[in-house]
């Protein structure tokens, strides 16, 4: 049993099952790796795992998903030649969320390891310009060693606070679309880090949510209007999470939009410990663990406001820009 | 090899951003610095690999002759961590394609390749010198090759010297792998 310091107490009225909900963040996760399309296709990574003798079951949600039977997919002729990458379902959904498109501008606030990063470089064709930040320079080698190992050429790797981020030198002046996987308290990975709630205290939670809000309405003012911004966090607190789009929503121009999440989830909340929030929240997402079998996560995606604003202007991405 | 073993840079050269590659001689300002016409002769003169692939992308040196291959383009010079992949080493005798480089874009490749057994390739991978007599190829930087899934894959850079293929699989991307 992980001992959750009864963290996960004030999570039991969000749930449908709390026994399934506490049951399943007791299990720990199975390893998983995610195919990386710039380098080959799943099929051919099947064909060399079933060649070589490692045993994997395909995800059925996703094409480009491996389940390992072993916990080290590090040792395997796919994980050498940079054709698969590990990382956890759930650390799927912001860039299946985000979507980009080859050849547009995206930025991705803190990028470090890279899971996502590459992920959406892969989305990218590797095509545009994709800009990974984050804060800390020991973080960002990780980050250059998964893009490089991955083959991602259109990554520009930068180190400033994301929550006054400058695009000085970049020769543009708004991204199309932004990735918000902010650093939070993380509940949602204790199955896989067992120790997540050693450090927990309400107190970080507060702390850490400041630091969301932050990055979030940058994030917001960089993107151009009409374009994207995905918000995520791997944790069940309110306060991380429709707490901080509440916020956003209120001194930014955006608004949440719908997405059609590929695993089973449930809705935002709008009220949590006698605060209220805007109702937008409810087209957010939230992952348990219990849902999937997966680690938890919480999503949104914004479509970023600004006079003119259309429904259809994310389609005309692809003719306003370029080199 | 690390950013932090570049240093400062070659004279000329400031250790800390990204420089943009001149086209072409002509334009150098920066003495020693490969150009742009350089690096694409490289890779077709040794590797046979058509200077079209690099087409969309540009090439940056950063710190004493690390080349870095960018997808887009960017105004020079970037003062930031990172600016797409390593590609190839300069300013030295033989230049060096990275195994980034040679993973990425190897398989274009139509001379100067090794294609290795799976014996060979397990060693290969491993970080381990072989000696391979029976390559009459070229001697110098390699492409190593074996076959996974239906095709000839690239390992990695292969230095052959003296009937001894040495691996220069960096440390971090050794592995101990199956024998196929």
């Amino acid at each position: 049993m992980n001992d959750d310091g009864g963290v996960l107490d004030r999570y039991a009225p969000l749930v449908d099952d709390e026994a399934a909900f506490r049951a399943a963040c007791d299990r720990p996760l199975p390893s998983v790796v995610r195919v990386n399309t710039l380098a080959t296709d799943a099929d051919r990574v099947a064909r060399a795992f079933d060649e070589e003798g490692t045993d994997y079951e395909r995800v059925d949600w996703h094409d480009g998903l491996f389940r390992m039977a072993d916990r080290s997919p590090g040792t395997t002729w796919p994980y050498a030649h940079g054709w698969v990458h590990g990382q956890e379902e759930v650390s799927c959904l912001p860039a299946i969320a985000l979507d980009p498109d080859p050849g547009t501008r995206v930025w991705d606030t803190c990028a470090a390891p890279g899971s996502k990063t590459t992920h959406l470089a892969a989305l990218m064709d590797d095509a545009g310009i994709l800009v990974g930040n984050d804060t800390s320079l020991g973080r960002l080698s990780a980050l250059r060693h998964n893009a490089e190992r991955l083959g991602v050429t259109n990554l520009v790797v930068d180190q400033q606070d994301a929550r006054n981020y400058s695009l000085n030198g970049f020769g543009f002046d708004e991204f199309d679309a932004t990735l918000v996987d902010a650093p939070c308290s993380c509940e949602g990975t204790i199955r896989k880090n067992p120790d997540a709630f050693d450090t927990w205290t309400l107190d970080h939670v507060h702390e850490v949510a400041g630091i969301q809000k932050g990055v979030l309405r940058r994030a917001v003012q960089a993107t151009r209007p009409g374009g994207t911004v995905v918000y995520s966090t791997c944790t069940f607190a309110p306060e991380e999470n429709e707490a901080v789009l509440d916020h956003v929503l209120r001194d930014e121009d955006c608004r949440v939009v719908e997405w059609d999440c590929p695993l089973e989830s449930v809705s935002g909340v709008t009220e949590w410990k006698g605060e209220e929030y805007d109702r937008q929240v409810t087209r957010a997402t939230r992952v348990y663990p219990h849902h999937n079998d997966t680690g938890g996560f919480f999503l949104a995606k914004l479509r970023v406001g600004g006079g003119g604003e259309r429904e259809g202007a994310e389609a005309d991405t692809g003719s306003e820009v370029g080199a | 090899m690390t950013d932090e073993s570049d240093g400062d840079g070659a004279p000329g050269n400031d250790g800390s951003q990204f420089d943009r590659l001149p086209a072409t001689a002509d334009e150098r300002e920066v003495e020693g610095r490969a150009t742009r016409a350089e690096v694409l002769d490289w890779w077709e003169e040794r590797f046979g690999i058509e200077p079209e692939t690099f087409a969309g992308h540009t090439f940056w040196e950063k710190g004493k002759g690390k080349i870095w291959v960018f997808a887009d383009d960017l105004p020079s010079p970037q003062e930031c961590e990172g600016v797409g992949m390593t590609v190839l080493r300069t300013r030295q005798e033989h230049w060096k394609p990275t195994t980034t480089a040679v993973r990425k874009w190897g398989h274009l490749a139509t001379r100067n390749v090794i294609e290795l057994s799976p014996g060979q390739a397990t060693a290969f991978a491993a970080g381990h010198d072989q000696d391979l007599p029976e390559w009459d190829g070229d001697w110098g930087y390699l492409i190593a090759t074996h076959e996974l899934a239906g095709g000839q894959v690239p390992i990695g850079v292969g230095l052959y010297l003296y009937d001894e293929l040495r691996s220069v699989v960096p440390k971090g991307y050794q592995e101990e792998l199956p024998e196929l």
